[in-house]
């Protein structure tokens, strides 16, 4: 079976999903204090990584990276209600962009298969 | 099978191996780490060769068209040489002209050299050749004048601007490497709607990708933005304006944060105008010069506004501590 990703059209898709869900993160105040002095290109290549994985593309990132990656966030305060807003963001977006409810879901539930290695639990 | 040169040495690039697996096996450790052509770490350049199209996937049309391509998904299909930047050699010039724009902006017009190409509001490192002095200004020529033109910024104990307004004159010899910057307007999409801003002398890049623009027929309208603290820091006002009324498609608005608002100017916060002026910035593309944290600011505001990250392009002035 083909991957979200390839179901979704692949690299331009993404490139596409990156700039509607950042700019859903950027605008909810509730988390863009995490984002605030980030190198706004560096942050859209991550976010590209991270919406590779989620759709099954091709990455190489692991729990460890995104533990690492996140560890000065959740000194900051990071906790699940942030990652609930997160996901909801990524939902719209999917949404947005037209991809179907049973593909949302498998999306969302290998983003939730995150959760604890972003929280650092 | 290519042979790819990196720091003066040749490597093979075996069958099926991408560049960045080619070097790894040969113990030149390129900075990577998704492996996949996304998170954009082991960008490198070719500077003799072609990188395979799919190599430079995802990477803004500026950094595409310097052949820059992604070590990690490039299968090389030709011998290439690869580095991060190309050595500039060292041009030597004179001053042929020396003007005031306002009372703490200086113009200088330098020879160019034969033979020395550069793309509109890239930079050029300039060095005061009694001590090899350096600093980077940005162009504000375009490849189509005789002269490279430079803003210069009277910086308070600034080394290299305040030689510059006191001493340095016309005839006298200065030095210069580059050019470098990724700044520039790249040919393609003629009726996009453009958007630059620029405080202070963050003017010099755009008033030569300003001049470009017009010049190569570009018909989507273009906003121009030229902030300062106040009506005084402003300059080549009449000459923008002269622009705005030859050419209907471009707008020029000088902002000030506070004082008198010129004739057409916004006064406020540069990093809100444009969005408050224009509405939604979708399907713009974007440049962006002069004070970082303003640069940053803008850029934040101009991606909310609806601008697409790839269509972003910037220079922020980094100045030297404790100098300019």
């Amino acid at each position: 079976m083909s991957t979200v990703y390839e179901q979704l059209g692949g690299d331009a898709a993404i490139n596409a999903a990156v700039d509607v869900f950042y700019r859903k993160v950027l605008a909810d105040h509730y988390v863009n204090r995490f984002f605030e002095g980030v190198d706004m290109e560096k942050q859209a290549a991550k976010q590209k990584g991270f919406l590779t994985m989620v759709t099954g593309g091709p990455n190489n990132y692991t729990g460890k990276d995104m533990r690492e990656g996140h560890k000065h966030l959740v000194a900051m305060g990071l906790n699940d209600a942030h990652v609930d807003h997160i996901l909801c963001h990524l939902r719209s977006t999917l949404a947005e962009l037209g991809v179907a409810q049973d593909l949302i879901d498998t999306v969302i539930s290998v983003a939730e298969s995150t959760r604890d290695d972003v929280l650092d639990r | 099978m290519p042979t790819i040169n990196f720091e003066g040495q040749d490597f093979v690039c075996g069958e099926d191996e991408t560049v960045l697996e080619c070097m790894t096996r040969s113990g030149m450790l390129i900075p990577s780490s998704c492996q996949s052509g996304t998170c954009q770490t082991c960008v490198i350049r070719a500077l003799e060769g072609t990188p395979p199209p799919g190599s430079q996937n995802g990477l803004k049309d500026t950094l595409k068209q310097q052949n820059y391509f992604l070590a990690c998904i490039c299968k090389p299909e030709e011998d290439m040489t690869i580095g991060l930047s190309l050595v500039s050699p060292r041009n030597t010039v004179n001053v042929i002209e020396k003007d005031a724009l306002n009372e703490s902006v200086v113009r200088l017009r330098l020879e160019k050299p034969d033979g020395f190409s550069y793309k509109s509001g890239q930079f050029i490192n300039l060095v005061r050749t009694s001590d090899d002095l350096t600093r980077s200004y940005s162009l504000a020529s375009t490849p189509d004048d005789d002269f490279l033109e430079l803003h210069i910024k009277r910086v308070p104990d600034g080394k290299m601007s305040c030689w510059v307004f006191d001493t340095l004159q016309v005839a006298d010899e200065v030095a210069f490497f580059g050019p470098a910057g990724d700044c520039f307007y790249v040919p393609g999409k003629p009726d996009q709607p453009l958007l630059l801003v620029g405080t202070g002398t963050g003017l010099a890049p755009l008033y030569g990708i300003l001049r470009d623009v017009l010049v190569q027929g570009h018909t989507g309208p273009v906003h121009l933005f030229h902030a300062s603290l106040a009506a005084p820091g402003l300059y080549l006002e009449q000459s923008l304006r002269d622009f705005a009324t030859q050419y209907e498609h471009f707008t020029y608005t000088p902002c000030v944060l506070h004082g008198d608002t010129p004739e057409g100017g916004q006064q406020g916060n540069i990093a809100d105008i444009p969005a408050r002026e224009l509405g939604s910035l979708s399907g713009y593309r974007v440049f962006l010069c002069g004070d970082p944290p303003i640069v940053n600011a803008l850029r934040q505001k101009s991606f909310l506004a609806g601008v697409s990250m790839q269509d972003i392009f910037s220079d922020p002035f980094v100045f030297a501590a404790q100098d300019g």
